[in-house]
């Protein structure tokens, strides 16, 4: 009786735990994303093995996570990695800053927008990289031109962004902040940068992405680390498994950013009513 | 006490929205503004808010004439207007951000208490229904006790029983605080139920056709002889056929 009651039991649980399997593991939406690149990837590896494409210039990828995990184990990977980090952070936040408080200043104020606005939207104008020899005249090669060029593409966006969003606030809302006669300091802060948060995190986003291109950039104007380096360095020494490696490092590195970014500001923005956006 | 004298509004295209309206509203009164579509309400309201400035004509609050907005008048909105990254709590005490925080919680707590939402002090704008918000709006505007609170058709969008419950709960809060109430309404029957006083303006340009006082006693019932003769008075300053119910 206790056995069969026991047995019982164990039945339920174990049917209870296959369910929880099923809704947890059973095609869960994001598996849906792999599928094709996983595909890719066997193609590719039959390819080559098969003979139909030149493994010296096109490395199946079992080539490409040799190269991978050898990066990795030697710690190279972790240096280069940590070295365009440091760039795409410091970049990041100086142009993240600047951008934020030009794109606050501009919009709240229309005469620092007219004074301001055209003479920003002009050099907005110049690409980016163009500044490079300049920068390189000022600040030298190293480190503190590479940052400076991250920051003035990450600049643009934020400004953009903040400018925009603030001037698309609902002048009903702001309206409230004059009923109760707040300062204009008053109404920056409490009505119209809160409205413009939602599209300040966005163009946040978009900044950082542009931070990672511009990273590139700097990093083939001449670098002794950084995943910039084994990209030109797997060109000049023809290791296209590096540059490949490389290349991955870069998709990771990017996308886990830009999820941390998403996870640190999801918070700020649990008041919103939108359909539930994804990463 | 506010006078409103020979107020004007001449909008930037050109339209004539109020022309010469005087008005003189006793403190602890509650005033119903009442007119066809487009016939100046909101302009005045706005103007008594100091949202706009008037093109000829002062107000004065107690003999002190204004310009701009001011400490002692509140405003709701059409809308509830709350804004949606603050916590109701939040928003009611949106205008109290100069009160230390114990005395500031304190008034938010009762403020929402007193409009019957003290359950949904935590909760986002969005989670709350129209007519919840719009009682976190009357709080908000409350919380901060003007002397003088001009509603602009605050229960227009909201179904008939939440606007009677809604109706009720303003005619305690008046009756509790003796804040001067000025409020605009399309509605004949709400302006009967709750003013000692109704405006009718007209348009083109907006001017003051009638000014009636209802001097029926609380509660009000429309069944009371008094309520159907103040009720073709009005209709008839409106302009509007008076219908007659048989039943
Ligand atoms: N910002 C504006 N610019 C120009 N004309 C305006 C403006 N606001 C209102 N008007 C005009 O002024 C007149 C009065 O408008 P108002 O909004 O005060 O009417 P209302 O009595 O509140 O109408 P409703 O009952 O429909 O809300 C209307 O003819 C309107 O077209
Ligand atoms: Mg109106």
């Amino acid at each position: 009786m206790t056995d069969a009651f026991a047995q019982a039991s164990l039945a339920d649980r174990a049917g209870k735990a296959a369910a929880r399997f099923r809704l947890t593991f059973h095609h869960p939406a994001w598996a849906y994303g792999f599928i094709l690149p996983v595909a890719l990837a066997i193609a590719w590896e039959l390819a080559v093995r098969a003979g139909l494409v030149q493994a010296r210039l096109m490395p199946p990828p079992s080539r490409v996570a040799e190269t991978l995990y050898g990066l990795l184990r030697s710690g190279d990977l972790l240096t280069h990695s940590a070295a365009t980090l440091t760039r795409v952070g410091s970049g990041f936040v100086i142009g993240a800053v600047a951008g934020t408080l030009a794109g606050a200043f501009c919009g709240a104020s229309p005469a620092a927008r007219r004074l301001l606005d055209p003479m920003i939207q002009a050099l907005r104008a110049i690409p980016s990289i163009a500044w490079v020899p300049l920068f390189i005249l000022w600040l030298g090669i190293f480190e503190n031109s590479k940052i400076m060029l991250i920051a003035v593409g990450v600049f643009f966006p934020v400004y953009l962004g903040v400018l925009g969003a603030i001037a698309s606030v609902d002048r009903k809302l702001v309206e409230v902040g004059r009923a109760f006669r707040l300062s204009r300091a008053g109404l920056v802060f409490r009505i119209l940068l809160p409205a413009a948060l939602p599209e300040w995190i966005t163009a946040l986003r978009s900044g950082l992405g542009l931070g990672f291109m511009f990273v590139v950039a700097a990093e083939f104007m001449g670098a002794s680390e950084g995943l910039g380096y084994l990209l030109v360095d797997g060109q000049q020494l023809g290791k296209p498994d590096q540059i490949l490696a490389a290349i991955l490092a870069f998709a990771v590195l990017g996308k886990t950013c830009d999820a941390a970014l998403v996870l640190v500001t999801t918070p700020l923005l649990a008041w919103q009513d939108r359909v539930r956006d994804r990463l | 006490m506010l006078v409103v004298d020979a107020l004007s509004k001449l909008y930037a295209d050109g339209t004539q929205a109020l022309a010469r309206v005087s008005l003189t509203i006793e403190a602890g009164s509650f005033v119903m503004i009442t007119g066809k579509s487009g016939c100046g309400k909101t302009t005045l309201l706005r103007l008594i808010a100091g949202l706009d400035q008037a093109s000829f004509g002062t107000i004065a609050i107690d003999g002190e004439p204004i310009s701009g907005t001011h400490p002692a008048v509140g405003v709701v909105f059409q809308e509830p207007r709350l804004l949606p990254w603050l916590s109701i709590a939040g928003n009611v005490g949106f205008g109290l951000t100069h009160l230390p925080k114990g005395e500031r919680r304190a008034r938010v707590a009762e403020a929402l208490r007193r409009v019957g939402l003290a359950e949904q002090a935590k909760r986002w704008p969005r989670e709350l229904s129209g007519g919840q918000q719009q009682r976190a709006a009357i709080a908000r505007a409350l919380v901060a006790e003007p002397k003088i609170l001009l509603l602009d058709e605050p229960f227009s969008a909201l179904d008939a029983l939440t606007r009677a419950d809604l109706q009720d709960q303003l005619l305690a809060l008046w009756q509790e605080s003796k804040t001067t109430l000025i409020m605009i309404t399309h509605d004949v029957e709400e302006a009967l139920l709750l003013a000692d006083r109704v405006v009718v303006l007209r348009s083109q340009p907006g001017h003051v056709v009638a000014d009636l006082d209802i001097a029926l006693a609380r509660p009000r019932l429309r069944s009371e002889t008094g309520f159907e003769t103040n009720r073709r008075a009005l209709l008839a300053a409106l302009d509007r056929p008076s219908v007659h119910l048989e039943f």
